[in-house]
């Protein structure tokens, strides 16, 4: 395997009318090619965020932390994403090599041009594809998404299909410019798990197929399982955990990673009680102190957990948590 | 089963016209089909399906603000009996007060100037079951209580809340009136793990407390397998199994439930690749196909299923199934 791409204290402040809030704090994480990794988290933990600033997506009111590195490896030597200016430089991330699928395909398509349109447009300004040679990768892509009639498919508009098929179609678009990263926000939520399960078997035959890697981010710890080879668990903008999906999933480190498994309805037991993580997420306006968690923690070990962050340490081989649990010096407090 | 039936329908339809259609037969959409159900006395019922299954249909026709095509649904809590078809308004009157629907998100659905205490006393004040703003008040505070709403939430305006307590506010306000039949549609599909489960269990708990009968609407099969005593799956319209929640999940019947459970991804990296995967999707109920509904997507259907419909068979202890080769099938998976 070799290396994809390295963030680096991925720190991100979005300015707004209630003040400066932040939404991903001293974050890092690397991916080799072939790998899935899968974010998770509830909802404003900062996955999103996270995934855009991949290809500097976010906008203008977003404010980078100075110590931000992202670099991403392709074949003609490492690019440092932070340093990109204008269009011209963005088309390096932007320019086929990554891709992203959202959750709502609709977002994603104009509604007033066709499916195929905007496949063969996509084509045309990331490769050097002729027009013939756009549309017949791109009725190609449609088929290989399990698109029925992919020719016909090509002319229709995205409000004309059903949700996974325009999940599919979606599919189709991104990976056309054979993106060496493919970045996926909650691709199947909106979808019935049958239809989640057809988009899942597909999306892991791609994956061996063109062998990129996969940011795969969702608040379906299932999902997750399914799907992933590494795990890594944000909350508040924090990266509290990471570690092999079977490390996370089975001895989980991080109290908050516990806690959500526990409040998980599954079927192996279905008569286990389901415990809730108590309280509500905090405001990301109201940052708690020392560990993000602490408000809600059951877990508690004194007053250091408020007064003080914790470290992201290794636990395991391929396994870190941040948490003070595992942390022997003592600290300060 | 020793608890009465609090509600039931009996070959219940819902149909909704289309435009066009000025040659033949009027063309509709059958968004409920023929479905027979009964909810006894303090069940948690739970009823799952694909979306456009008919589920929100089913449970709309069941609180009477769906219009009722054929068959009928009766209600009988102790107190009064009626048959909603021909509901008189005095009795629709009364009947709004028993039977509830939970809104899945009250700020989308209701005005964002009402505070948390209007929207909760609406419908005490729309259906005049409070005779002073004091009983009013009072009455709000003791549900809001019981929703875990403090007096202080009850000031603030329902945008400044989170998403669990929304659904908190919308539970508040559905009980109000005393109710006891409640619909929750989909009431915690948007909610985080965490949040849901604390929903899931206020739920739980608030119908035990009030001795209250819920229809609980989810496409998510493993919440449902937590909290629900007894399940009904939809399919096009139809209900295709029902059973207690136990029999159904271990023992499932119909090929549509069994495909529906084996999509549920599992927990275990280890079990990966194991799902029996469903093709295709659900159909359009304007033009379903003949015989059994779901035969286009079953991997076990032969001649029969094409031209026959199959209707609902004992299976097992109040377990029904709707499928012409059950026992076979049940017979090869054992
Ligand atoms: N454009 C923006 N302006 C201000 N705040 C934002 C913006 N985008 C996201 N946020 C905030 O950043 C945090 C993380 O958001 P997001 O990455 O979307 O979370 P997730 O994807 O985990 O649900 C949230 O508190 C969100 O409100
Ligand atoms: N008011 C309506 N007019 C026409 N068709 C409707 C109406 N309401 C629901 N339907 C149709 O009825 C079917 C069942 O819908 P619904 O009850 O919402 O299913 P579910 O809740 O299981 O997703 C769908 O095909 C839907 O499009
Ligand atoms: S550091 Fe303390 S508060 Fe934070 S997760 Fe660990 S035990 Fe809980
Ligand atoms: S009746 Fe036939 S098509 Fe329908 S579920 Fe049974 S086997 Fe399948
Ligand atoms: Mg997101
Ligand atoms: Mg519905």
């Amino acid at each position: 395997m070799s290396r994809l791409i390295d963030v680096e204290n991925l720190t991100l402040q979005f300015d707004t009318d209630e003040g400066r809030i932040t939404a991903v704090d001293d974050v890092s994480f690397s991916l080799e090619a072939g790998e899935v990794m899968g974010l998770v988290g509830e909802s404003g933990s900062g996955k999103s965020v996270t995934a855009k600033s991949m290809m500097k997506l976010n906008p203008r009111n977003a404010v980078y932390g100075p110590e931000t590195k992202i670099t991403l490896h392709l074949e003609d030597g490492p690019v440092d994403v932070m340093s990109l200016q204008n269009d011209a430089e963005m088309k390096i991330v932007r320019g086929g090599s990554i891709s992203l699928i959202f959750q709502e395909p609709m977002a994603s398509f104009a509604p007033a041009i066709s499916i195929g349109d905007q496949m063969v447009e996509q084509l045309m300004i990331h490769t050097d594809f002729s027009k013939p040679q756009s549309k017949e990768l791109s009725i190609e892509m449609l088929d290989r998404v399990g698109i029925s009639d992919p020719s016909a498919r090509f002319g229709q508009y995205a409000f004309e299909l059903s949700g996974g098929m325009r999940q599919r179609a979606m599919i189709a678009m991104a990976l056309s410019t054979k993106p060496k990263l493919l970045i996926a926000d909650e691709p199947t939520t909106a979808l019935d798990v049958t239809i989640q399960a057809q988009v899942i078997d597909l999306m892991k035959d791609l994956v061996t197929e063109f062998g990129m890697g996969i940011i795969f981010i969702t608040h379906d710890l299932g999902v997750i399982a399914q799907t992933a080879d590494k795990v890594a668990v944000m909350y508040l903008g924090k990266l509290v955990e990471q570690g092999s999906v079977r490390d996370v999933i089975r001895r989980p480190a991080h109290p908050y990673t516990r806690g959500l498994l526990a409040a998980l309805p599954t079927l192996e037991d279905i008569d286990a009680p389901l415990t809730p993580i108590p309280g509500d997420i905090p405001s990301p306006l109201e940052r708690p102190s020392g560990c993000v968690y602490h408000t809600r923690c059951q877990e508690v070990v004194g007053a250091r957990c408020s007064a003080e962050a914790p470290k992201f340490l290794q636990v395991d081989t391929n396994h870190a948590a941040a948490c003070h649990i595992h942390d022997a010096s003592g600290g300060a407090a | 089963m020793s608890q009465p039936t609090l509600i039931s329908a009996q070959g219940l339809s819902v149909h909704y016209a289309l435009r066009g259609g000025l040659i033949g037969p009027k063309p509709y959409v059958g968004a409920v089909e023929n479905v027979d159900i009964e909810i006894a006395s303090g069940s948690f019922f739970g009823l799952v399906g694909e979306s456009g299954s008919g589920k929100t249909t089913l449970g709309r026709a069941m609180l009477r603000a769906a219009p009722i095509s054929k068959g009928d649904v009766h209600f009988d809590d102790g107190e009064v009996s009626y048959s909603l078809k021909g509901l008189r308004k005095q009795d629709l009157k009364d009947y709004r007060k028993r039977a509830q629907l939970i809104f899945q998100d009250p700020y989308a659905a209701l005005s964002p100037r009402m505070t948390v205490r209007d929207i909760i006393a609406e419908p005490l004040e729309v259906m005049g079951l409070t005779s002073s703003r004091a009983e009013t008040d009072e009455r709000v505070r003791e549900i809001a209580a019981k929703c875990r709403l403090n007096v202080e939430h009850l000031r603030r305006f329902p945008h400044a809340f989170s998403g669990g307590q929304r659904q908190r506010i919308s539970i508040a306000r559905a009980l109000v009136s005393g109710p006891k039949f409640i619909v929750a549609d989909e009431s915690v599909a948007a909610l985080d793990v965490s949040i849901q489960a604390d929903v899931l269990n206020l739920l739980k708990a608030i119908q035990e407390d009030m001795g209250l009968t819920f229809l609980f609407i989810s496409h998510d099969l493993s919440v449902v397998a937590h909290v629900c005593d007894h399940v009904a799956v939809m399919y096009l319209g139809r209900i295709v199994e029902t059973a207690p929640t136990r029999a159904l999940f271990s023992n499932p019947r119909h090929p549509y439930t069994t495909a529906l459970l084996s999509a549920i991804p599992s927990l275990d990296p280890d079990d990966r690749g194991k799902v029996q995967k469903l093709e295709g999707e659900i159909p359009s109920p304007t033009n379903p196909p003949p015989g059994c509904t779901f035969q286009t997507r079953c991997p076990y259907a032969i001649d029969l299923c094409r031209i026959q419909e199959p209707s609902l068979e004992n299976a097992g202890t109040e377990h029904r199934v709707a499928c012409h080769r059950w026992q076979e099938i049940g017979d090869q998976a054992t």
